[in-house]
């Protein structure tokens, strides 16, 4: 069992020490970034094949069934077709910036994956500061996003673009204050020792932040959040079809598309990583007599489980309107995670309670001081009174 | 003759490619193209500061500038219709302001380059102990209270900038299908770039020709 | 390892070319932008400093740098924010245009 769980490290370190020494450093980062491309690029290509055919049965039709058995190669198919499309570049465009945006948004992308713990000892680099770094190459993607829309030289992609960028900073503050309840309650922002603090077992139950009432409320909070940062439906405004015909993807077509496509699936992943890792404790498994079975296989059981919920959620849910978005974010997501900050440290004093019953107490008084800000929030930010819609250009 | 080994090549072309995309930054026709220079100088910045071993201020380089102020500068880029517009060239008056800055350059340079007392190494060889928990604990001990009045002036500054930007008479200005939705949006958003995202669907569509 | 000079020549350079950018052009905004280049300039002396220090443990050039940092970003949301009141009131950006006190 030790072994099965290692083996990812065990081969690794096997086949480092095959390579001449003067060597043994490229051979050693090949080796840890090779598989993490390979590895994430196939869960891309088996995402957009599950989530053709989850929303195809969510809109009651089949979805993609033509290439291969039950479809399934239809990833293939895409991947070729985009590779041998035309690259058409608008006339009017900046043609290096227009160029350099779809590499600007992927290359990041991929650079988060590089602090996330995807089994014990399985972390590319344990950086000290490694939730900072995530942040921060996270942000970059907002610059991508921009080049994109401003480059093409075209109404929509900017209006797109600057919808975009709006999104991201808005949805950037919830996003990381939620994250800031988990830093506090572990005291580090190293991801490993983040998950090495949920590891433990109570009564044969794990104890993850998500079992807690400010880890509960953090969970939720951070996935909203983490699903408008990743353009997800249904915070896809940029891109909305119906409304600016592909956001500021409208002149981008063959490889150059496909990079978009594919960044921003980093995206989604890397934030769900994420998400499993602060919450979901990670790499550990859910019940203590199954600790021993392999750490990287709970991880990408949970990240399956938290695509699977992200597709549901755009088959379902209808998309904001603009100034919806940016009410939610602003007066309703921050303020809760700022009284989830409060629960947090609520829960971190109330942790010397003795008496019997005290986890019930702590539960109730968590649980209803974030229940009762949602709840008075709500009401508060709940009207009847919506202006008349001014069709302004349409008459 | 000095080794190879000597030259500080990793240091050098970090220091090459900021250097060059700053002097870009000034120098461009296209404001857009400047500013995203300035993102790569930024950037240059912050390999520099993991070379120097300060990570935690590395990253906090490129969340602060790259992920916020950046995006101000080429959102009020975009705000103030300067996108399209190229610049007129160097003026004459302006090689005053060149002669300046050589002259300041030199009398920076020229100390730094003679003086031996800064041709030294690192006083401890090893990294530094700058782990993120020893910097919380130094910012919320020892600087507790420029902590606090950082956070004031972040307040008093968001304010601030909220109350500058917003659009003072809303009837005098623009066509704006629903003043009352456009005012709300702005108050919300906290930045700039609440503001920018109204104007800009609202103009937007005459911006181009 | 770099020798400390190297750090402060390229901090002087960069100090150099975002004085050149504020003092040449004649835009605003990038005028803002040679400000943030000589307050990034700055920054960096006082890491190399820090770095090259004997005592470098206590981490003061490391803080200095963090509220030089946070101050900045409160300096460009204010700066922009004064641009875009200035290019309501005089449909520019040009400095040269605006140069009367009364609005």
């Amino acid at each position: 069992m030790e072994t099965l769980d290692q083996i990812f490290v065990l081969a690794k370190h096997w086949l480092v020490a095959r390579v001449p020494e003067p060597l043994a450093w490229l051979a050693t980062i090949l080796l840890s970034i090779g598989p993490l491309i390979t590895v994430f690029a196939s869960c891309f290509a088996i995402t957009t094949i599950v989530e053709r055919k989850a929303l195809g049965r969510i809109q009651n039709r089949f979805g993609p069934n033509r290439v291969g058995p039950f479809g399934l190669l239809q990833p293939l198919a895409d991947g070729l077709k985009m590779l041998i499309k035309e690259d058409l570049v608008p006339a009017q465009a900046d043609k290096v910036v227009h160029l350099l945006a779809p590499f600007a948004l992927v290359v990041p992308a991929w650079l988060t994956f590089s602090v996330l713990p995807f089994g014990r000892n399985m972390t590319v680099i344990d950086l000290d500061a490694g939730l900072l770094f995530f942040f921060a190459v996270g942000a970059s993607s907002e610059l991508a996003v921009f080049m994109a829309g401003w480059s093409s030289r075209n109404k929509y992609a900017l209006m797109g673009a600057m919808r975009g960028i709006a999104q991201m900073i808005s949805y950037e503050v919830p996003l990381v204050l939620s994250t800031v309840a988990v830093v506090m309650s572990v005291g580090s922002l190293s991801l490993p020792s983040i998950v090495e603090a949920q590891s433990a077992y109570v009564f044969g139950m794990p104890t993850w932040h998500v079992f807690t009432p400010w880890g509960l409320s953090g969970f939720i909070l951070f996935l909203i959040a983490g699903a408008a940062e990743a353009n997800r439906a249904p915070f896809d405004l940029p891109e909305a079809e119906s409304e600016i015909i592909a956001g500021y993807l409208t002149e981008y077509s063959g490889f150059k598309y496909a990079l978009f496509f594919m960044g921003e699936y980093l995206g989604l992943f890397a934030i769900t990583g994420m998400g499993i890792t602060l919450f979901l404790g990670g790499w550990t498994a859910p019940v203590s007599f199954l600790a021993t079975t392999p750490s990287w296989f709970w991880f990408f059981a949970k990240f399956g489980a938290i695509i699977a919920l992200f597709i549901w959620v755009r088959g379902t849910v209808p998309r904001l309107r603009m100034d919806q978005l940016m009410k939610f974010a602003w007066k309703f997501l921050v303020p809760l995670t700022l009284v989830n900050l409060v629960v947090a440290a609520f829960w971190h004093f109330s942790g010397t309670w003795q008496f019997p019953g005290a986890i019930f107490a702590r539960w109730l008084l968590g649980a209803g001081f974030i229940g009762g800000a949602y709840v008075t929030l709500g009401r508060a930010l709940h009207t009847n009174q919506f202006p008349p819609r001014v069709y302004a250009y349409a008459e | 003759m000095r080794m190879l080994s000597d030259i500080p090549i990793a240091f050098l072309m970090i220091a090459a490619v900021t250097l060059v995309s700053a002097v870009c930054a000034m120098s461009l026709r296209n404001l857009v193209h400047c500013g995203l220079c300035l993102v790569l100088t930024f950037v240059g910045l912050a390999a520099t500061y993991l070379h120097l071993s300060a990570e935690f201020v590395g990253f906090a380089q490129v969340l602060v500038y790259v992920g916020a102020v950046a995006i101000l500068i080429v959102f009020t880029i975009l705000l103030t219709r300067n996108a399209e517009v190229t610049l007129s060239p160097v003026s004459q008056s302006s090689l005053v302001g060149l002669g300046i800055a050589i002259a300041v350059c030199g009398s920076l340079v020229l100390p730094l380059v003679t003086s031996p007392s800064l041709r030294r190494l690192p006083a401890q060889s090893l990294a530094p102990d700058a782990q993120v928990q020893r910097i919380g604990e130094k910012l919320m001990a020892q600087y507790v209270i420029p902590l606090e009045a950082l956070a004031l002036v972040l307040t008093a500054a968001m304010i601030g900038a909220v109350v500058i930007a917003m659009r003072d008479d809303p009837e005098r200005n623009d066509p704006s299908p629903s003043p009352q939705n456009q005012k709300d949006t702005g108050s919300v958003s906290n930045s700039p770039a609440g503001t920018a995202l109204n104007s800009s669907s609202s103009t937007s569509s005459s911006q181009r020709p | 390892m770099t020798p400390l000079h190297y750090y402060l020549i390229f901090a002087a350079l960069l100090f150099s070319v975002g004085l050149a950018g504020a003092l040449m052009r004649r835009n605003a905004i990038l005028v803002l932008i040679g400000i943030e280049l000589m307050l990034n300039a700055a920054n960096l002396n006082f890491i190399a400093f820090w770095r090259y220090s004997p005592t470098a443990n206590e981490l003061v050039g490391l803080m200095f740098v963090l509220f030089s940092i946070g101050i900045a970003a409160a300096e460009a949301a204010v700066g922009l924010a004064i641009i875009i009141s200035i290019y309501r009131h005089h449909r520019s950006t040009q400095l040269q245009h605006v140069d009367r006190l009364k609005g």
